[in-house]
């Protein structure tokens, strides 16, 4: 999975943050247009979505089976859930600190890069850390589709030849990658976080 | 000189109009330390915050030096906070960066031709003004943060973070920030109202010292009385969005003739 491809939600995330009434630059209609788009991706489950684009996947890339078919609903699904973390991360920050770049004469553009990004990173580290919690499910159920991976073993050997073993091994070992997923973003989310007393 | 005319901010929201200033008019001199004292949602910080316009006013003029700033926008709004400072109550430092980062932070964010240097000439701006866009050097901008953390005391603070640092040291450290691009004003709304007693003090001290050396106009908001009467030489009593006494710190104070005056005096004193 070309987890770069993720961060499309980034910039969507960033743009409904700073658009909305409040934000560094209010941009109703933009913040509206978004926000139904982030919400209508987050309210289909991705089992669903994966059979709808179907057709979108076909246009796209010629296929409807395999890794690169499934990459299309991936995308679909998880650009407006990683934007809506990204933009809750932004949110939770202080307005003190925004304010007081405004008064320094920070432009838009060096508030967003300079000040909101750096002083959320922690946060947004563990938003991406689950946003790829949630995707090791979804390239799961790609799985189904030929997509490859462990969904796809689970479900040939598991499910269709009735091998329990393999079926086990591969809910141990999806088990595993997510309780690793989860306590990289924790410690790396912990490291780069400033705002702790005592060590530098 | 500041001077501001018949300053007046109205907020609208769906239902109502609050005025919150109402024809407001203050002059303040280069060098002064002006205060601003009144109760609570009086329009101190809407003032305050009218003259480096984080609030647009609603109408009247405000000058700086001659020029009216209220019709600034874009670029040259920018330019004009860039050569305002500010202080917080509550600091707002940049808490993922540390004391010299956050020191920085102005002097990044600024090109070289927009960092007015006290007594330079005409020529020497315009060969500034030559590298536009140019920021300035790593080398530059240790130099200065080094000064700054001289002046306000902090050298063995340098590398630490806000949260590793008492309330006295952040409040040092954000009047460093304020200072970096060399402003003309240095607003200071509730600055040191976080504070026990006697750091308030070590600050004060501090600013009326900043004061003498750089002439920095420094405008101070305030609900302590002995911060006006400590470091304001001149002073304005807010009331109900309006000015209803000013003048020097020992006028106002003891002008007896203003009732508003009084019963605002002394709800701070008691
Ligand atoms: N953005 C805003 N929108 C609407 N009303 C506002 C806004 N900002 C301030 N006000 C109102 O304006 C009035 C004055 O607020 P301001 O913050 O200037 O008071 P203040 O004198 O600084 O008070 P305090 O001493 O409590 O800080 C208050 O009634 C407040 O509710
Ligand atoms: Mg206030």
């Amino acid at each position: 999975m070309n987890l770069l491809k993720l961060l499309k939600g980034l910039p969507i995330g960033i743009l409904a943050e700073i658009s909305r009434k409040g934000g560094i630059h209010p941009m109703p209609v933009v913040n509206k247009i978004l926000g139904i788009f982030i919400n209508i991706g987050r309210s289909i489950p991705y089992i669903i979505l994966l059979v709808a684009v179907i057709p979108v996947t076909r246009l796209i890339v010629g296929t409807t089976i395999g890794p690169k078919a499934a990459t299309v609903s991936l995308i679909i699904s998880a650009t407006p859930f990683i934007a809506r973390l990204i933009e809750n991360s932004l949110r939770e920050l202080d307005g003190g600190v925004i304010e007081a770049a405004k008064a320094m004469g920070a432009s838009d553009t060096q508030i967003v890069f300079k000040v909101m990004l750096p002083e959320a990173l922690p946060s947004i580290v563990m938003g991406i850390s689950l946003a790829t919690i949630t995707l090791v499910g979804y390239t799961a159920m790609a799985g189904a589709i030929g997509a490859g991976g462990l969904g796809h073993i689970a479900i040939s050997y598991g499910y269709h030849r009735y091998e329990t073993d393999i079926m086990m091994i591969t809910i141990v070992l999806l088990i595993i990658i997510v309780q690793l997923i989860q306590s990289l973003g924790q410690k790396l989310s912990k490291l780069l976080d400033r705002r702790r007393k005592g060590e530098n | 000189m500041i001077k501001i005319t018949d300053l007046t901010k109205v907020f609208t929201s769906k239902n109502q109009n609050l005025t919150v200033l109402n024809k407001i008019n203050i002059k303040i001199e280069d060098g002064d330390i002006f205060g601003i004292i009144g109760m609570s949602g009086a329009g101190k910080s809407t003032l305050i915050r009218c003259i480096n316009l984080l609030e647009k006013p609603t109408s009247g003029s405000i000058e700086i030096d001659g020029v009216d700033i209220t019709k600034k926008s874009g670029k040259q709004l920018l330019q004009l906070r860039k050569k305002i400072g500010m202080i917080f109550q509550n600091f707002n430092l940049l808490m993922q960066k540390n004391v010299r980062k956050n020191i920085a932070f102005g002097l990044e964010i600024i090109p070289v031709k927009d960092f007015v240097i006290e007594g330079m000439s005409k020529e020497d701006y315009s060969t500034l003004s030559y590298f536009k866009k140019r920021r300035f050097k790593k080398d530059e901008i240790k130099r200065r943060v080094d000064e700054l953390l001289t002046l306000v005391d902090l050298k063995e603070k340098e590398f630490n973070y806000p949260a590793q640092l008492s309330g006295g040291q952040r409040q040092r450290v954000a009047i460093a920030r304020a200072l970096a691009t060399k402003p003309s004003v240095l607003l200071c709304d509730e600055a040191t109202s976080a504070l026990d007693s006697l750091t308030t003090k070590s600050i004060l001290k501090l600013l009326k010292k900043i004061n003498e050396e750089t002439k920095v106009t420094i405008i101070v908001i305030t609900h302590e009385m002995n911060v006006v009467q400590e470091i304001c030489n001149k002073v304005v009593v807010l009331d109900k969005s309006e000015v209803v006494a000013s003048g020097s710190t020992q006028e106002v104070f003891s002008n007896e003739s203003s009732e508003i005056t009084q019963r605002t005096t002394h709800r701070y004193f008691s």
